[in-house]
């Protein structure tokens, strides 16, 4: 569904994606492990036409996307939930959930899937005309995830979902992305919790100063030593 | 009604009745200028609360409004309504053509180059105006309608005094409703907060600043049309002063909201007819009122009546 191949990333003097190739099959979770500054973010952003690369192919359903704008890719049908939320605070939770859905024209079935959100997550129901920026970090992480959900995503980009979160949301969180998961989407995360990434992830890359320098099924990477040395705490 | 001493002086005939009407007679003169600065005032809080630009020409774009119209109803003889209405259209794409030609190259410069660029927008418009239109004021006709004086309650009111705070309340709700009822103007608040997850949604973001810039355009036109009849000529650099006033009026009201902007007008113009009213020996200082309130504003309350605190 998505695949990224030799892409080049330069920030400034920096360069932040180093001859970075990627698959994510459809229907499949896959995962990007690494520590801060990796440059996990970079190639999301790079995918969601945010960044520019310098060079190298990011094919989705077999389409060039590489150079589109970022409005162009996410009507293609390529969601992301940002790092750090970025809801939108001045908005209330019902507009926010109106936004992500904003290239779609079928005014029931967003009705439908409004519903379907908030029967997700109750709590967003609750706060319905609420402005975004009063919700715990914990409510703004699902109504983002709830944002990206909207626009009935065939790929959903999720970088750091679990960022800043209490354990018991964190695995709020992973439960929904499982049944999302389970709904036919095909999800691309990236993840600092690699243990909780890696356990719901098909199929995992480990980025280290912007290369990827391992790669795996989700299971063969939770027991490699060097990942679990690095990323998983384990000695 | 309260009566100051100053205010006795100054009707001093001694009468309660006149001192009344003359003061309602002011209060009304103010609400009808106070309503054309805040109409001008949305333009400039509309594209600065979405792209943080004080777009400088925004005074004279009004103007080219009220060329457009003197010109629909001059060279192509169309009925005052059509030609204001074609006047606002008009202006409506200068706006856009104005961003698309200056703003959008300059779009992810520092933004002291985009403020250079409006100031540089602003000295075009003006020189294009006095090139092609003449430096000489042209008189502009004031539709019958509007130039009927009402004789109420012993006041003398021009109906231009009574249409134009009805007509601004018309645009001002329209405009409340696209930016709080419209998808478009969802996308604006959006954009205003967060330009860059705003383009995760799909929205194209260059279009719903164009729609900003419409929207500012068309409003600066309607103002600056009962403006000229108000006083009733036109000239290229007619702009400048209800521009940079309308400016001030944003600020007072907090750069970025729309009802801030109304009502930063109101105050501005209630402020300055009533002290001209009440002192006219100092109505030579009425310009400097305006400025005196941005420079106090600035000091004691940077975001504005209505603005909210800057995450900054």
């Amino acid at each position: 569904m998505l695949r990224v191949e030799g892409l080049n990333v330069h920030y400034g003097g920096i360069h932040a994606l180093k001859n970075v190739s990627i698959h994510v099959p459809e229907e499949k979770v896959v995962t990007l492990v690494g520590a801060n500054g990796a440059g996990k973010s970079t190639l999301l952003r790079a995918v969601s036409g945010l960044v520019p690369a310098s060079s190298g192919r990011i094919r989705y359903a077999g389409r060039e996307i590489l150079g589109l704008s970022a409005h162009r890719i996410a009507r293609e049908g390529i969601a992301m939930s940002p790092e750090g939320r970025r809801v939108f605070v001045n908005l209330s939770v019902y507009e926010n959930l109106l936004m992500g859905a904003y290239c779609r024209d079928d005014r029931k079935e967003i009705d439908r899937d409004i519903e379907w959100i908030f029967e997700t997550f109750p709590r967003l129901l609750e706060r319905r005309d609420q402005p975004a920026a009063t919700l715990s970090g914990g409510e703004q992480q699902m109504l983002a995830l709830g944002r990206a959900l909207m626009s009935r995503p065939k790929l959903l980009l999720l970088d750091e979902p679990s960022l800043g979160l209490a354990p018991l949301l964190i695995r709020e969180v992973f439960r929904v992305i499982t049944k999302i998961h389970q709904e036919g989407t095909t999800i691309l995360l990236i993840e600092q919790n690699a243990m909780a990434a890696l356990n719901v992830a098909d199929y995992g890359y480990v980025l280290e100063t912007g290369e990827i320098v391992l790669a795996g099924t989700g299971k063969d990477l939770l027991c490699d030593e060097r990942v679990k040395k690095a990323y998983l705490g384990e000695t | 009604m309260e009566r100051s001493p100053l205010f006795c002086r100054r009707a001093g005939t001694g009468t309660g009745f006149l001192e009344l009407t003359f003061f309602l007679q002011q209060m009304i003169n103010g609400v009808a200028l106070g309503s054309l600065y805040g109409l001008i005032a949305i333009g400039y809080t509309m594209v600065y609360g979405i792209i943080r630009l004080i777009n400088f020409a925004h005074g004279d774009v009004m103007m080219m409004g009220c060329y457009f119209a003197y010109f629909g109803i001059l060279m192509f003889s169309l009925p005052w309504g059509a030609s204001f209405v074609a006047a606002m259209v008009l202006t409506a794409i200068l706006g856009v053509l104005i961003d698309k030609g200056a703003y959008v190259p300059v779009r992810h410069a520092p933004r002291i180059s985009a403020l250079i660029t409006a100031i540089g927008v602003s000295f075009l418009l003006e020189n294009l105006g006095l090139v092609v239109f003449g430096g000489r004021p042209k008189g502009f006709t004031t539709p019958d309608m509007f130039a009927e004086v009402y004789e109420i309650a012993g006041l003398m009111i021009p109906a231009l005094v009574l249409w134009t705070p009805l007509i601004t309340l018309i645009l001002l709700s329209g405009i409340l409703f696209i930016i709080h009822r419209t998808k478009a103007g969802r996308a604006m608040r959006c954009i205003s907060h967060d330009m860059e997850t705003t383009r995760l949604m799909g929205v194209d973001v260059n279009r719903v600043i164009s729609i900003t810039f419409a929207v500012g355009s068309a409003a600066a036109a309607a103002g600056g049309i009962m403006w000229a009849m108000r006083y009733p000529e036109i000239n290229p650099l007619m702009g400048i002063i209800p521009g940079l006033k309308a400016f001030v009026a944003a600020v007072l009201g907090g750069i970025g909201n729309v009802t801030g902007a109304m009502l930063g007008g109101l105050l501005l113009g209630l402020a300055e007819i009533l002290l001209v009213a009440l002192m006219p020996e100092i109505a030579g200082y009425r310009d400097a009122i305006a400025f005196g309130i941005l420079i106090f504003i600035l000091i004691f309350r940077p975001t504005g009546l209505m603005g909210s605190k800057l995450p900054e």
